[in-house]
């Protein structure tokens, strides 16, 4: 016992395991979400973050020694960002044609989830500091954070909310529109990009090329359109 | 590989240095990918090149978000004591925004004619 006390007081201060186990609980993920069918309710980031906050708060590691070694998959979210323009230039051409609806599903999205979530949220109840760090949860975590600090939110909350919210747009865009009996890919795709930016995005290019690629375009679009509007609605609102 | 993968890394580094310098509300990487989609409408050859590390990342995107979504583990006190009203909010707000964004590009798309080939 006393050489697993040893052998882990090393290894926990070590990124490579946390580095490791990051990739690891994925690996888990997505094996499981594969073995379903890619069924949405199986989310691979789901049971990521399941396996890894147990195993933090089984071994009581600090989120902070976690990171030091999840920064270096972190660190990979920049250069994907960059990388989705690769998927839009290769429907250009679609997109090109269909920028009246992409402006139009772009404003209505960003302006429908700040509204929504200020009014329900204050329905129910929820603190002040909450309601700010929950603003900008449809945008890209980098810019949500930013909208959030300046509202005066919270940005760690919003990092969270901000997965949260892209988990629950991507389990939720498939049966949904698929009930609704949408077949228009690029309208699929472009809306789960406004309302639930990278994850979102990486759900529709599961789904089809041509809803990933206007996924793409929606997460660029409303992490931009969030930056501006969010400060404003928010202050109207709050 | 190697070309591809610097491509990228030198067009987020772009994006970066461009918002400091406008002090731009988007987060660098943003602007990098609207840089790196100018370029390739500018230089076409340019996509072919990007294409092998581009598409290599976007394939596990969402294991990027793994470790953010972790950090769920210092705020299990606030989500645990607001963590009806915040799961109502959040699951009824994505739906609705989803609904409004998709309405919208539907109704834009028929009324411009925008329709798909």
């Amino acid at each position: 016992m006393t050489d697993f006390a040893e052998i882990w007081g090393y290894l926990g201060r070590d990124p490579l395991l946390w580095l490791t186990l990051t990739l690891g609980a994925y690996v888990v993920g997505d094996a499981a979400s594969r073995a379903s069918g890619r069924n949405p309710l199986v989310n691979p980031v789901l049971i990521a973050m399941i396996i890894l906050g147990t195993t933090l708060w089984a071994t009581a590691t600090p989120y902070p020694v976690y990171f030091e070694g999840a920064q270096f998959v972190h660190f990979m979210l920049g250069p994907a960002t960059v990388a989705l323009a690769v998927p839009l230039y290769g429907q250009i051409h679609r997109i090109r044609k269909a920028a009246l609806p992409l402006i139009g599903a772009l404003l209505a999205g960003v302006v429908t989830s700040v509204l929504s979530v200020v009014w329900i949220g204050e329905a129910m109840g929820l603190e002040r500091q909450v309601l700010l760090s929950l603003v900008p949860k449809s945008a890209t975590a980098p810019v949500a954070l930013g909208v959030s600090e300046s509202l005066g939110g919270s940005p760690t909350l919003t990092a969270v909310l901000v997965i949260l919210t892209g988990i629950c747009g991507a389990v939720v865009v498939t049966p949904l529109m698929n009930a609704l009996g949408i077949r228009d890919w690029r309208a699929r795709g472009f809306s789960v990009g406004v309302a639930a930016h990278g994850i979102g995005a990486a759900r529709a290019l599961q789904v089809n090329e041509t809803a990933g690629a206007f996924a793409a375009v929606g997460m660029g679009l409303s992490a931009i359109a969030t930056a501006f509007l969010a400060p404003i609605l928010a202050g109207w609102l709050l | 590989m190697i070309f591809s993968v610097t491509l990228i890394l030198v067009f987020q580094l772009a994006g970066v240095v461009l918002v400091q310098l406008l002090h731009l509300p988007v987060p660098g990487p943003v602007a990098g990918m609207a840089l790196l989609l100018l370029a390739m409408l500018l230089v076409p050859a340019l996509y072919d090149k990007v294409r092998p590390a581009g598409q290599g990342i976007l394939q596990h995107l969402s294991l990027l978000f793994v470790p953010a979504g972790v950090g769920v583990v210092g705020h299990i006190g606030t989500l645990g004591s607001q963590g009806w009203g915040i799961a109502v909010a959040l699951i009824g707000s994505t739906l609705l925004a989803l609904l409004a964004g998709v309405f919208a590009f539907l109704a834009l798309a028929k009324l411009t004619g925008a329709a798909d080939d």
